[in-house]
């Protein structure tokens, strides 16, 4: 239970220093930058090798390669929803998560992920 | 070419329940991502470090102000608020190729050095992310001035 206190509070600082820095900056593609921060990796990432070692987050780490290329399929998809089918950011962004899950899943099979 | 530059603006117009959701969304993230990685695997976890849970809050939010600035001036915002969350996006799409540069410099460190690869892995992130980014605003601003070239050519002919 600590573990999961722990994990929420850290996340929730790191994501949102993240989250800080890409507002005051500009313009707002580069801001955009931050959107795609390591954030939740860098939090996540720190309790796995201080609760499980070095090669748990070496696992997490190489499938989060499949993660970062749907991110930027992900991105893609929300930028053409946003200005080509004019649908609002929220519905844009949820949508496209599922765009997200097929790749990532997709190519962490293709690469013969195993859990 | 545009510099980048520092703006408090977005922070003063920013309200305490926004930065609240925020902070929420990003611990649940990684709790979820943690309780995954024990659940279904470190493997499968690892995917879900690169979540664009985050992403979905900010956009919104961008969109939001942008509207709530055009609505204080008496115009309507939602095309603008439309265009800065898709400008938003198109940034994430290279802090992506960041990301990516992160997980592939952390994981080939992690087992060497534990420091090394969390510095390493972040200076990727951002090595790559700046580059990318930059590379695309200098390939935009020399198609415009081609663009621009071309149009004063058809003038002159004319």
């Amino acid at each position: 239970m600590t573990e999961y206190v722990v994990r929420f509070l850290v996340g929730g600082v790191v994501v949102s220093a993240f989250a800080m820095l890409g507002d005051v900056l500009r313009p707002k593609s580069f801001a955009g930058l931050f959107g795609a921060a390591p954030s939740v990796a860098l939090a996540t990432l720190g309790i796995a090798v201080y609760h499980h070692g070095a090669g748990y987050a070496a696992t997490q780490s190489h499938s989060m390669m499949a993660g970062a290329i749907a991110l930027g399929v992900y991105s893609v998809v929300v930028c053409q929803l946003l200005v080509r089918a004019r649908l609002r950011a929220a519905p844009a962004t949820l949508l496209s998560l599922v765009v997200w899950l097929i790749v990532a899943l997709g190519l962490w099979v293709v690469a013969g992920g195993q859990a | 070419m545009t510099t980048i530059r520092v703006s408090s603006s977005s922070l003063r117009e920013g309200r305490w329940y926004e930065y609240m959701i925020r902070f929420v969304l990003g611990g649940a993230a990684t709790v979820v991502t943690g309780l995954i990685s024990s659940r279904y695997g470190a493997s499968i976890g690892g995917l879900f470090l690169a979540l664009p849970a985050i992403f979905c809050a900010s956009a919104t939010l961008i969109e939001k102000h942008e509207v709530r600035r055009k609505r204080e001036a008496a115009l309507a915002g939602q095309r603008r608020g439309q265009e800065a969350a898709a400008l938003d996006a198109a940034g994430a799409a290279f802090g992506a190729l960041g990301l990516l540069a992160f997980a592939v410099v952390f994981s080939a460190l992690v087992k060497v050095s534990v420091p090394a690869a969390f510095t390493g892995g972040s200076l990727a992130w951002l090595i790559v992310s700046v580059a990318a980014w930059y590379a695309r605003r200098k390939w935009h601003s020399v198609r415009r001035v081609r663009n621009a070239d071309k149009g004063g050519g058809c003038e002159i002919s004319r």
